[in-house]
């Protein structure tokens, strides 16, 4: 396999005296789809959050792309344009349309004209499958069609890597198919992925590895047979029973 | 229906659309639903209709039945002739009209008014209607370019030089203000305690003070130069268009992409070269007409209009610096708002009007009606800045956040994603605090300015106008005209929210 493409090691943070990643240490190839999954509050979200500088950490050290986060603003943007990001709540920009948003940071990060900003726009609307609504509000559409939105706007950039921080967990449960879809079809193009989510499905069927984490640390990694067949640590396998029945 | 075994059910056909049935039958349906549907309502409708009754029906005798409409002084309004008990008494508003509109603005150039007004709406108003194109191009000439051209307009005076020249002129302020300091330090050398320490950074100061004298001596060479020359004004000039272009030009991309941007500079200077030949401002322009001269309605819109106007981006920079990071900032701001919203307007504009000068070195004087502008503007921004912040904090965190992810630097999602919707946010609010100001505006009546009111209580004193009921005319008059203007900014305001906030609809 190729070069990471994120290299995170020794990484330790705290939110004041609470110590929420724990050296966390983790290799992601080029193409490469990981599913980070635990329980509430084990720090995954923090991780990923990590990654393009939404979180600030004290110790260890990430690496995108070669550019290495710290407090260099000019590495941060540089990494931020490299690293797409769906939120759980889509976070759309509501006083825009749904173009515009995909619109924006093609016209005023990468300074590109508005009429191939728009037309790259449609391209990845049509992919996520709602072209047609392209001068909607967000707020006229379905949560399962914001979040596409949403991952369509990430994609706009063209970005390297793609962070999900679970993407289908603010969603009824008749829209996460579509959402997870779009995302299969994201995995089976080659994008490296890194997935924060609670949908073992999507884990069995897309990643390479899946990620367990607990209390701020890596309790265990594999790939999805392995660790949904003969999971190894205690905790693991505690989790495993809870959530699937 | 209670049978159970009819509790499983499937549903074959789909009901289909149907229009909404009619609410209401007519105008006594809507009267029983609304006004007389329940004791208290029907109280309550009664007094609300004792209420109309007693002040529309005399406000209405007053203004329209009883009213005195023509006439050449106060004996036209007296009871005895005129055979009724006078209401209001127009023809002393329409005698007083000029006064109340220029105030003593010199009457054979109230033309300069009435043109600024003309111009003034022929760029506010299609700015307002958002259906017209070119807004950019609009806003930049009713900010930018509409205050000179009122300001030379209004108050007349011509330029000596012009951007060269000026900004020598600033860079010598600056320069002797700097010498004047280490000299005073020197001075105090010879008698203080901490004498070597004072004579040291004297002596450092002074040597600053020289090096930038011969830094900008170049500048004040060209500029003594210039004028010498008999063309001062155009010599001037054409150096600012080169230099300001051939900025531009190299700031715009250069040979690559620069073209545009030279291109508007260009036209830029073209079109306030066009302004400066038109007005005669290059040699003397228009008679002065000094600003305690002006009055009534005039002064009334000059204060609001550049107190909404400079209020709005002074508010803006304080929201953002109370929750900037950097605590210089932060610190500043919060001080900022709190001092200016822990004083009353009234104290402001004597301090303004009569502590300031006193403070300021003494061959430097500003105009009386600019020291109210700015006391007024510093003022009201204080408020918007506290405007603002509710709809900042309006804003969730991951708005910011999803920006940042897509590498927006601070400024542009400050400027494109937080600010747009956080302004939507506050917008009746803002517009409240703009109607307030309108109304305060009257208060510069206090450091001797004649806005429309104080214009209106001067006009009361003339004895060829004094009526019982005069003061209620004026009064009348005045309340119809601040409430034309405020019931406007209330309604386009509204016309406004609506437009913005169209994605919170379905």
């Amino acid at each position: 396999m190729s070069d990471p493409i994120v290299k995170i090691s020794g990484l330790n943070k705290w939110y004041g005296e609470f110590h929420v990643l724990r050296d966390i240490d983790l290799e992601v190839r080029k193409g490469e789809r990981i599913v980070i999954c635990g329980p509430s509050g084990s720090g995954k979200s923090t991780l990923i959050r990590c990654i393009n500088a939404l979180e600030e950490f004290q110790e260890g050290e990430i690496v995108v792309d070669g550019i290495e986060l710290g407090p260099n603003l000019k590495h941060i943007d540089a990494v931020r344009r490299e690293v797409g990001m769906v939120f759980q709540s889509f976070n759309l920009f509501p006083h825009l349309t749904v173009l515009d948003n995909c619109t924006l940071a093609p016209i005023w990060v990468r300074n590109i004209p508005k009429r191939d900003a728009e037309a790259t726009a449609m391209k990845f609307l049509e992919r996520v499958k709602i072209p047609h609504q392209a001068n909607k509000f967000p707020g006229q559409m379905s949560g399962g069609q914001q979040q596409r939105v949403a991952i369509a706007r990430a994609l706009t950039m063209n970005p390297k890597v793609m962070l999900f921080d679970e993407p289908t967990s603010a969603l009824d449960p008749e829209m996460v198919k579509e959402v997870l879809d779009t995302m299969v079809d994201l995995a089976e193009e080659g994008m490296t992925m890194l997935v924060v989510t609670h949908e073992m499905g999507f884990a069995r069927e897309v990643a390479n590895r899946v990620v367990f984490m607990d209390a701020g640390q890596i309790i265990e990694a594999n790939t999805p047979n392995e660790f949904f067949a003969s999971p190894q640590h205690a905790r693991t396998k505690l989790f495993l029973s809870q959530i699937l029945r | 229906m209670t049978d159970l075994a009819s509790s499983s059910f499937v549903r074959h056909d789909l009901v289909n659309e149907r229009p909404a049935p009619v609410k209401t039958t007519g105008f006594i349906g809507w009267a029983r639903t609304r006004l007389f549907n329940s004791p208290t309502n029907i109280l309550l409708t009664i007094l609300g209709a004792l209420l109309l009754w007693f002040t529309i029906v005399p406000s209405v005798k007053f203004l329209m039945v009883d009213a005195v409409w023509s006439g050449n002084d106060r004996t036209a309004c007296l009871a005895e002739n005129a055979g009724f008990a006078v209401g209001a008494c127009w023809p002393y508003i329409q005698a007083k009209l000029p006064q109340l509109i220029y105030g003593f603005y010199p009457e054979a150039e109230r033309w300069r008014v009435n043109l600024t007004f003309v111009l003034a709406a022929v760029l506010l108003v299609p700015m307002l209607m958002p259906r017209l194109p070119a807004k950019g191009l609009n806003a930049g000439l009713f900010f930018f370019a509409l205050p000179v051209v009122a300001f030379f307009l209004l108050r007349g005076g011509g330029i000596s030089g012009f951007g060269l020249s000026w900004t020598a002129g600033l860079l010598e302020l600056f320069d002797d203000s700097i010498i004047g300091a280490g000299n005073v330090l020197l001075n105090l050398s010879k008698t203080s305690a901490i004498a070597p320490l004072l004579w040291v950074i004297g002596n450092l100061i002074l040597l600053v003070g020289t090096a930038i004298h011969w830094l900008v001596f170049p500048l004040i060479w060209l500029r003594d130069q210039i004028q010498g020359s008999g063309q001062s004004v155009w010599a001037d000039f054409a150096i600012t268009t080169a230099v300001v272009s051939l900025i531009a030009f190299v700031l715009g991309g250069g040979l690559r992409t620069g073209w545009r941007a030279l291109a508007a500079s260009i036209a830029t200077f073209v079109a306030i070269a066009i302004v400066i030949k038109l007005m005669g401002l290059d040699h003397g322009g228009l008679p002065i007409v000094l600003t305690n001269l002006w009055g009534g309605l005039l002064v009334t819109l000059v204060v609001s209009v550049t107190g909404i106007v400079t209020s709005l981006p002074i508010g803006i920079a304080l929201a953002l610096g109370r929750r900037s990071t950097i605590p210089l900032i932060r610190i500043f701001s919060i001080a900022f708002i709190e001092f200016w919203r822990g004083v009353p307007l009234i104290t402001v504009l004597f301090f303004a009007t009569y502590m300031l000068p006193l403070f300021l070195p003494g061959n430097f004087t500003v105009d009386g009606l600019v020291r109210a502008l700015i006391g007024i503007a510093l003022f009201t921004g204080a408020y918007q800045a506290e405007n603002v912040r509710g709809g900042l904090a309006a804003i969730p965190r991951g708005q910011g956040e999803a920006a940042a992810a897509l590498g927006l630097s601070w400024w542009k999602t400050t400027s494109l994603i937080v600010l747009p919707q956080a302004l939507r946010h506050v917008i009746p609010n803002l517009v409240n605090s703009f109607i307030s100001l309108f109304k305060d505006t009257s208060l510069v009546s206090i450091v001797a300015l004649f806005d429309l009111l104080g214009s209106l209580r001067a006009s009361f004193s003339d004895p060829k106008w004094s009526t019982p009921s005069t003061a209620f005319t004026g009064f009348a008059f005045a309340g119809i005209i601040y409430f034309i203007f405020c019931f406007g900014m209330s309604r386009y305001s509204l016309f406004v929210e609506h437009r913005l906030n169209a994605h919170r609809r379905n």
